[in-house]
């Protein structure tokens, strides 16, 4: 923790400042309000760590009260909340997109292909949200999730299987103690067009269901027409209901936040739902549902890395990032990996840290190893359907 | 836990095929030079040798421009426009189709990143004889009077840091407007000029059309001072431009000079931050910074100043700096021996006048010229590297607290090529644009070239514009630059 002095109106918020960690190559030392030295200098980082073991177990107080020095206001009202989102820095489209296209030229051969092929296996979220959907369709993927590649005992099983609410039992009887969680999509999804207690409702069912992991969507109408308090509130209200996890299974469920890049209308959207969602206690931010067009593009998760990586400059706190819809290919797989790398830096290249929302991809993936292995392409038949 | 470090992922370079040796081409064939001398042509990136090229005395140059004008008479004059645009569509097609070929030679004969070198060098150049051949039977429509007249025979000196592309900005217009040329390559770079050579000859251009001859200084400039000489077209150093106008000051060659630079990219607090240091490094680690246009001073608002350059630091640590054939390598070899001596240089002079330096904690290769990123903080306008062009990847920052303010710092230099302004506020782009005196301004972006967009500078950086409309005017009769 060098250089923890360089202060400077910070350009992610009005009273935001940075400070930089030179050994470890990341931004560290974004500060509140109550951390400068007008009011007694105290780290906030240290104060979260020391308050909180992990961001999982944090109350809704505490998030609350975090929320108002961030934002420095009393009432997290839409006007507090607009004036905090607005002030961070915009996204230049065209460079945006031209830094993903950048990243995207990079090239992977040999060792580190295998190693982040394997890598991107054990990050995905093995996804069936059809309508169609039943415990026998569930468990297929379910065991398809255990074992990826049955033919290959070296192959890494996927980190989570992500469902309906009403099929988490089944889900989670089919993975057992395997260490895959289950994730549940709640809120409304895809729409998000429901009553809070409605969507309250349907989180409280998967989270008592058995679900590790909880994927909400924001209220894009709140968000389009600027009632940031209510984006805001939902998701501090999903939020609490994941912590009934712990009185039931003795952790609190993983909140992911799906801002639905696609319906949000611009770069600079994408950035203020992504500290919006952070701001209210998200564990993951996620680009999309997977129903909506365009879903995961590579400059999105560009720029929700890059608010991972400054909110953790700021408050010292983890979150991580899922793309999820759209990516189908190894390669665009390994793109999105580079760009991990190359923005967050390389302790988000982690099942914790970081996602693929998919379902086709994981049989390219598994297409890949083999050819790394074998040297030739296996046909569809030689990989399982899921 | 294990690290992402992407393994080697070198271009092949068997797609080359390169000859131990190279006459010049003169007429529409290799031929030897009458001295009978060579020089050596190195790879930077391992210091070996690639191949020997011809030295051309004043008698090659001579040969040289007497075929010139033997084809200027004879046929290049002669042909309509739409004729003269079919062989330039013709070598824009054949660039393209052997566009890994002159990838893989320009990044070895000039140390550039294959990337920048497929990406941008190469394309750009083919692109440059589209834009160009869509001119050529246009000509009475480009606003340059009714009936415009070429002018005869062009010498054109072209430098070593965008050897192919400089090469296409100055043959492409010269030919659309129905000039003959002869060009001669810098001295540490002369290989792709001469594939492009193999070029002209593929595209069955008529015998003399382009010539190409190879040396050093003296070859230079016994071209421009040859009497027979209509035009001359110079890209390089400021102090070599001078001695150019001196040469031909009095002459009726017409002359245009693209020389150095010392640009300003300027970045305001309420810039799009991330995009913005993408661009500071695009702006002055582009092709190791051997561009005359480089973004080589940063001037920052001093409210951001320390975000920016924590930012920058961290995004420059992410720069990978090596084999130039390797795919994902960002930042290649310097370009010569000589280069990098003057680089280190001006670095040390930074240093020693006080400014505080930083360098990308990248490794470098034992073999060949090569240079960290570096970026120097606490830099005064006084200091030798916020006035000299360093022509390597070092940046100087300075800052500023008040838009006039960083008007005053941005032209507070001899020079004059480009500017950048980054800042989510259009009017104040268009305040800035109004008031800084560079040729090309950029807004919200850096190094961005294209065939229909005018370029050059004034005042120490040259005269003249090269590409678009403006660029044909230094190939016609009678029109003033």
């Amino acid at each position: 923790m060098a250089d923890r002095g360089a202060l400077g109106r910070g350009a992610l918020g009005r009273r935001a400042r940075v400070r930089y960690r030179t050994e470890h190559g990341g931004f560290v030392g974004r500060r509140g309000p109550l951390d400068n030295p007008t009011n007694g200098g105290a780290s906030y980082t240290r104060r979260m760590s020391l308050a909180v073991p992990s961001p999982g177990a944090v109350t809704t107080e505490v998030v609350l009260d975090r929320a108002r020095e961030l934002v420095a206001a009393r009432r997290l009202d839409d006007a507090a909340l607009r004036r905090w989102v607005h002030g961070l820095p915009g996204v230049d489209e065209v460079g945006a997109d031209a830094r993903a296209a950048a990243l995207s030229t990079r090239s992977i051969k040999a060792a580190s292909k295998a190693w982040a092929l394997d890598l991107a296996v054990r990050m995905v979220d093995l996804t069936t949200l059809e309508g169609a959907d039943t415990p026998g369709t569930v468990r297929t993927l379910c065991a398809k999730g255990l074992r990826p590649d049955p033919d290959d005992p070296a192959c890494p099983p996927v980190a989570a299987i992500c469902v309906y609410n009403d099929l988490v039992g089944v889900a989670r009887e089919a993975l057992g103690d395997s260490g895959i969680q289950v994730a549940a999509v709640t809120t409304a999804f895809p729409s998000g067009r429901a009553s809070l207690a409605v969507k309250l409702a349907d989180t409280t069912d998967a989270v008592l269901a058995g679900a590790d992991e909880v994927d909400m969507v924001i209220d894009r109408g709140a968000f389009l027409s600027g009632r940031y308090a209510q984006v805001f509130e939902q998701i501090v209200a999903v939020r609490e209901v994941c912590q009934q996890g712990v009185a039931a299974f003795g952790r609190p469920a993983h909140l992911k936040v799906i801002l639905e890049t696609g319906e949000l209308a611009g770069y600079d959207q994408v950035r203020r739902a992504s500290w919006l969602a952070m701001l209210a206690g998200a564990d993951f931010i996620k680009t999309s549902t997977g129903k909506v067009s365009p879903a995961a593009t590579l400059p999105v998760t560009l720029i929700m890395l890059e608010a991972v990586r400054d909110w953790f400059a700021l408050t010292g706190e983890v979150i991580g990032v899922k793309p999820a819809g759209g990516i189908r290919t190894a390669k665009d797989a390994l793109r999105h990996l580079v760009t991990v790398h190359e923005t967050a830096g390389p302790d988000w290249l982690d099942p914790a840290r970081f996602r693929f929302g998919a379902s086709s991809l994981l049989n390219d993936l598994l297409r890949q190893r083999r050819r790394l292995r074998t040297g030739v392409y296996a046909g569809a038949d030689y990989l399982t359907a899921s | 836990m294990p690290t992402f470090d992407y393994a080697p992922a070198p271009e092949s370079r068997a797609v080359l095929t390169l000859q131990p040796s190279y006459g010049l081409f003169i007429g529409g064939d290799f031929v030897e030079p009458t001295s009978g001398t060579a020089m050596a042509t190195i790879e930077p990136a391992t210091e070996q040798v690639l191949a020997e090229v011809a030295v051309a005395d004043e008698s090659d140059v001579d040969r040289a421009v007497r075929a010139a004008r033997r084809a200027y008479q004879r046929t290049w004059s002669r042909l309509s426009g739409s004729e003269r645009g079919k062989y330039l569509y013709r070598i824009a097609r054949i660039l393209q189709e052997r566009s890994r070929e002159f990838a893989v030679l320009e990044s070895l004969d000039n140390g550039k990143p294959i990337k920048e070198s497929r990406d941008v060098d190469v394309p750009l150049a083919a692109a440059h004889f589209f834009y160009h051949a869509g001119w050529a039977d246009k000509l009475e429509w480009a606003g340059h009077g009714p009936d415009p007249r070429p002018l005869g025979v062009a010498a054109q000196v072209i430098p070593w840091n965008f050897p192919l592309l400089m090469l296409a900005w100055k043959i492409a217009p010269a030919l659309a407007c129905g000039n003959t040329v002869v060009l001669k390559p810098a001295e540490t770079t002369p290989l792709t000029a001469l594939l492009f050579a193999d070029v002209c000859r593929q595209a069955e251009l008529p015998p003399g059309v382009v010539n190409i001859i190879t040396g050093a200084g003296e070859t230079g400039a016994a071209l421009i001072s040859h009497p027979e000489v209509d035009k001359v077209a110079f890209t390089g150093s400021t102090e070599v431009g001078r001695q150019i106008a001196r040469t031909v000051a009095g002459s009726r060659k017409k002359v245009t000079l693209e020389l150095g630079g010392k640009a300003a990219n300027i970045v305001f607090d309420d810039a799009p931050i991330d995009q913005a240091v993408e661009g500071i490094v695009n702006g002055i680690y582009f092709n190791q910074g051997h561009v005359c246009c480089a973004g080589s001073r940063l001037l920052v608002q001093e409210s951001v100043a320390e975000e920016v350059i924590a930012r920058l630091r961290h995004r420059m640590s992410t720069l990978r700096v090596g084999d130039p054939l390797d795919k994902n390598t960002d930042v290649g070899a310097i370009n010569s021996a000589a280069q990098l001596a003057r680089i280190t240089e001006l670095s040390a002079a930074g240093e020693a006048e006080g400014a505080q330096r930083w360098s990308a904690p990248c490794p470098l290769p034992e073999k060949g010229f090569w240079f960290s990123p570096t970026v120097f903080t606490g830099v005064a306008p006084a200091h030798r590297i916020a006035r000299e062009e360093i022509f390597g990847p070092v940046l100087s920052v300075l800052t500023f607290r008040t838009p006039s303010e960083a008007v005053a710092r941005a032209n507070n230099t001899p020079y004059g090529l480009s500017a950048g302004i980054w800042t989510e506020k259009g009017s104040r782009i268009l305040w800035m644009a109004d008031r800084l005196r560079a040729g090309v301004i950029w807004a919200n972006t850096f190094n961005r070239f294209d065939p229909t967009s005018p370029f050059g500078g004034y005042r120490e950086s040259g005269y003249g514009r090269e590409g678009g409309r403006h660029g044909l005017a230094a190939y016609l009769k009678g029109i003033a630059l």
